[in-house]
């Protein structure tokens, strides 16, 4: 019995000691960064940025915090290693990242097995918070359900009956293609889908592409390209007219990361979902647009919102749990409320997904760059199923 | 219907020029060098790069159009000069060394190229002017047709024709056509072959970076053109005949042609489901030149390749391990033993070496046919992702207990050896290495886009190993054992008769063939061994990672074991684990220590590849018979 209270007071001593020490908060982050350089440059300085003013303003819990920032090498098998080296050597209490959606599926489950939180910033697969979900997991970013259906109201306006989609061959564009057929069905059930290509990421046949989807002679096109296959299909498609007198629907073009490279060719009137960063009136993102800009010298992206928000969320779940304990975030996390240069969001009880939303809107060439004109606001918890839905599509926790 | 048909082979047209252009040059380099050169994706990479910068710098010097093909003019040369400092500074001085080694010295290029792009001009993509002159569309069958990709068609043969008049109405013509048959017949009749080398690797270098430049109006520069387009160079050149400059032209025409009208047919009813053609461009090159390989190894124009004689010294033979190779091995075994007991200190010590043990028996089992067996597989990547997707579906689909799934999914791998080796074994050097190339590609396609079974991009999860052995410590013990049973498994064998007579197929087929030895029998069984080997290995690492994805098949992969076997030393029995080990080690440590990780892992695989010309234990085992005391040296002779 003395021995027990000896051992006890020890203890209380250890970790009053501890506290006094101010041992800072360590959190772990792994993401792609060299093989998306592009993307993923401007989300770490998002989240540099968020670290920093936590920091200023005296940390969390009374302790300063502390990332160690690792990159995974592009694929699942080393991601779940560097994983696995941020929980046991750098005893991270968190982790957070990823980018490609096979990683962040690789990662989810790691945190599942491992029993350890783990926030993924931006891979967009719908997996990671229905099918594959788990109570470890909790995901920032609108998924490619979200934003599909984000452009489906619009795509329905036009009332277009002959559809032509072409999307790259792998999942995030099967799912993106096979979302739009089942909403826009339902929305307008006189649609057509009258001509499907899915070239292989990255190397997109341009010439042949426009030229197949012009010969299928579509009303109106929904486009789920990016990047550099974006780049080819606006020029290709411009000079051989397909986009003439013919909308064009098309997912994420309208973020900076793929807008900014046509320059003056961006193309006009698609309806796109993206961040307008140059016209964004609310006061939280006036604030942070100023933090950015002053820091980094140079504007925001969308990976930038994305890096500060997973910064912000995992900073205000760790205060509202009190604690890093990963049973206190995963239940700190259900219906956590955050604010985010966005406006406030919630991380959704049913799914751990948050209902940060995007902007919806039209291209636009101004000043020899590509801009959105006429954007709103969607939230995401407008595009979400409900609760009852959500549950089905989702193992239980 | 028709006239779109038409389109297409015109889009066709333009593409061949492109596809052309990027491999004629690694034709040329390949002819006469016989470098399996990984680096040509790089230069064509380099060329649209600079290609893009010079238009941003001449546009205001000179006028819109001449800036415009000045600059793709000068990105050329300016690249070919690259070219030449490769060739100096790195492949002349190991133009001496077993086959395939400057291979390894090319894929370091790669990685050191990548970093230099990645630092000279940021990681966004960088989408170049029109080509002034040519902004707009002609119309053609009722459809507007670029004009760029008009002139683009007549490029191809354009460049084609000058270089046809080089090869024959050029002295310098005639040393590279004489090179390309006999090159050291060249050298003995008085040709400085080091120059003309140089000239060579110049020209295909400079080659690459007009295609790369080229595309300046139709493709962005980005990062990943290099390694995106190698594949596609590699099966130009091997459709067409290695060397060969119409052979080049007519397999880029056919290889073009044919995706262009897997677009042109969309989507298509078959049995009820719609299945889109344009999924087929994913895969549908590897399957062209895994046809024409077996049909016509030496490719549509090609000639059957001369002999090559004493590029290096003949191998030695292999030799039983000596006493103090044994102690050695012994300290190792228990110093692994005895490597989770620092787990407490070291807790990602246990997670990194179940990596580095799965590498080496990856590795070694590449080694076992690459090395002893002298068939250099550049797609074992595919066994190992068929053991590890064995392994899940197992696990998943059949429910096995994870145990039962470990000890099963190898033979999925053996399966998959079989059926491919049988067709691989029939060929040798380049030819078998592309062969299997494909082949791995072609799995890899399946894998891809086959959801129901494998998951598609996204690969699968939950693969975790059962209670006994979920934690790192037992799992270590377990790969252990199992490594370490296959490695000696592998390594006994070479020294059976079984290795004898795969040792004897690979140096003198026809002598072997007349003591009775059965080559390609003994080579098939030796290729479906490796691949249970290495399906092990595959099994091993899905459940060490819990999930798996196409990756795993991925042509990174292959590459990565190749270079694991390489950079030990394909020559000895040791030199695969003391790689992969090196290889895996160094890979980890510099991603945490640098962001330019990839430079610097390139230019240390650069200074072990000068350093160790046959491979860090080939080069200490040479070292070491140099300085040994002569005691030692007589007791090794006896």
């Amino acid at each position: 019995m003395k021995t027990r209270l000896l051992a006890t007071l020890f203890a209380a001593c250890l970790f009053s000691a501890g506290a006094q020490a101010q041992a800072p908060i360590r959190i772990g982050e792994l993401n792609s960064y060299k093989a998306q350089p592009g993307f993923l440059d401007p989300y770490k300085k998002g989240w540099e940025l968020a670290l920093e003013e936590i920091n200023a303003s005296g940390g969390l819990l009374g302790r300063k915090v502390e990332v160690v920032s690792r990159d995974d090498n592009g694929n699942p098998g080393d991601a779940v290693r560097v994983a696995e080296e941020l929980v046991s050597r750098e005893k991270a209490d968190v982790i957070f990242g990823g980018f490609l959606s096979h990683i962040g599926l690789a990662l989810t489950d790691f945190a599942k097995q491992r029993k350890v939180f783990f926030l993924a910033a931006e891979p967009l697969t719908d997996k990671i918070t229905w099918q594959n979900g788990n109570r470890y997991t909790d995901r920032l970013r609108p998924t490619t359900y979200m934003q599909t259906a984000m452009l489906v109201p619009e795509a329905a306006k036009l009332k277009k009956k002959r559809w032509a989609i072409v999307y790259p061959n792998y999942e995030y564009g099967q799912s993106a293609a096979a979302t739009f057929k089942q909403l826009l069905k339902a929305a307008q059930p006189d649609v057509e889908f009258v001509a499907e290509q899915a070239p292989a990421l990255g190397r997109v046949d341009a010439g042949a592409v426009v030229q197949a989807l012009a010969d299928a002679k579509p009303d109106a096109i929904f486009n789920v390209l990016f990047a550099g296959d974006l780049a080819k299909f606006v020029r290709e498609g411009t000079t051989r007219g397909l986009f003439k007198d013919r909308p064009v629907v098309s997912l994420l073009s309208g973020e900076p990361e793929y807008l900014d490279p046509l320059k003056d060719e961006a193309p006009e009137g698609w309806i796109v979902t993206g961040y307008p960063w140059y016209g964004i009136d609310t006061p939280e993102h006036k604030r942070f647009l100023a933090a950015y800009q002053k820091r980094w010298n140079e504007y925001p992206r969308l990976g930038s919102i994305v890096g500060y928000s997973s910064m912000m969320s995992l900073a205000a779940g760790i205060r509202k749990a009190g604690s890093t304990d990963t049973e206190r975030l995963i239940a700190a996390f259900k219906g956590l409320k955050v604010d985010t240069p966005f406006g406030p969001m919630v991380y959704r009880p049913e799914d751990n997904q948050s209902t940060m939303g995007a902007y919806v809107g039209l291209t636009t060439v101004r000043d020899g760059k590509g801009v959105m004109k006429d954007y709103y606001y969607v939230d995401g918890a407008s595009v979400l199923p409900n609760a009852e839905e959500t549950r089905k599509l989702r193992p239980a926790d | 219907m028709l006239s779109g048909f038409a389109g297409q082979l015109l889009n066709g047209l333009a593409g061949a020029s492109t596809l052309f252009l990027l491999a004629v040059g690694l034709s040329l380099i390949f002819g006469v060098t016989r470098i399996v050169n990984f680096a040509h994706g790089s230069m064509f990479m380099v060329g649209l790069y600079v290609a893009y910068s010079l238009a941003q710098w001449l546009a205001p010097l000179a006028g819109g159009a001449a800036a415009f093909w000045l600059s793709i003019l000068l990105s050329a040369a300016a690249v070919g000069a690259l070219g030449v400092l490769v060739e100096l500074l790195v492949l002349r001085r190991i133009y001496r060394v077993p086959e395939l080694f400057q291979l390894l010295a090319t894929f370091a290029v790669v990685l050191v190229l990548r970093d230099a792009a990645l630092a000279i001009w940021g990681p966004d993509d960088l989408l170049g002017p029109k080509a002034p002159g040519m902004k707009g569309a002609v119309q053609i069958l009722g459809r507007q047709f670029p004009q760029y990709d008009l002139f683009l068609i007549f490029v191809g043969p354009a460049v084609l024709a000058l270089l046809w008049l080089l090869l024959r109405r050029t002295r310098l013509g005639v040393l590279i056509r004489a090179a390309t048959q006999d090159r050291e017949m060249v050298g003995a009749l008085g040709v400085n072959q080091a120059w003309l080398f140089t000239g060579i690797f110049a020209l295909g270098s400079a080659l690459a970076a007009l295609g790369g430049a080229l595309q300046l109006p139709r493709e962005p520069a980005n990062l990943g053109l290099d390694l995106g387009t190698i594949g596609d160079a590699f099966v130009v050149v091997v459709v067409g005949g290695m060397g060969s400059i119409p052979g080049a032209y007519l397999a880029a025409l056919i290889i073009a042609e044919i995706k262009a009208v897997c677009y042109g047919i969309g989507a298509v009813q078959v049995f009820g489901a719609s299945f889109s053609f344009s999924k087929l461009t994913l895969v549908v090159e590897f399957i062209v030149m895994a046809a024409v390989l077996i049909w016509r190894p030496w490719g549509l124009l090609g000639k059957p390749q001369g002999m090559v004689r004493g590029a290096a010294a003949a191998e030695a033979p292999i030799r039983p391990m000596r006493r103090a190779g044994v102690v050695a091995t012994a300290a190792l075994g228990a110093a692994l033993l005895a490597l989770p007991l620092a787990g407490q200190a070291f807790p990602y010590l246990t997670v990194l070496m179940i990596d580095l043990l799965i590498a080496v028996l990856f590795a070694t089992s590449l080694h076992f046919i690459m090395g002893p067996g002298g068939m250099h597989s550049f797609g074992h990547a595919a066994y190992f992702g068929l053991g590890a997707y064995g392994a899940a579906a197992l696990l998943k689909g059949l429910a096995l207990p994870m145990e039962l799934a470990l000890a099963a999914a190898p033979l999925v791998a053996l399966a998959g050896g079989l059926l491919f080796g049988w067709f691989a074994v029939r060929l040798s050097g380049v030819y078998l290495a592309m062969l299997t190339l494909a082949f791995a590609q072609i799995v890899w396609s399946i894998v891809y886009q086959w959801d129901e079974v494998t998951g598609g991009s996204n690969g699968m999860v939950g693969i975790w190993p059962s209670a006994r052995f979920a934690s790192k410590t037992a799992y270590y013990y377990l790969t252990l054992a199992l490594v370490g049973a296959s490695v000696f498994a592998l390594r006994r064998m070479l020294f059976a008769p079984f290795g004898y007579a795969m040792r004897a197929g690979r140096d003198s087929p026809l002598r072997a063939e007349s003591t009775g030895i059965g080559v390609i029998g003994v080579h098939w069984a030796g290729f479906a061994i490796a691949s249970l080997f290495c399906g092990l290995a595959g099994a091993l690492y899905a459940f060490g990672k819990g999930s798996i994805s196409p990756e795993t098949i991925h042509v990174g992969r292959s590459i990565d074991a190749l270079v694991m076997v390489l950079l030990g030393g394909v020559q000895t029995l040791s030199g695969p684990i003391v790689g992969s080990a090196v290889f895996t080690w160094l890979q980890d440590w510099m991603i945490r220590a640098t962001d330019y990780w990839r430079a610097l892992l390139g230019f240390a695989i650069l200074v072990l590849v000068l350093a160790f010309p046959q491979g860090i234990v080939g080069g200490l085992a040479a070292a070491w018979e140099r300085w040994r005391p002569p005691a030692a040296a007589a007791e090794g002779r006896r």
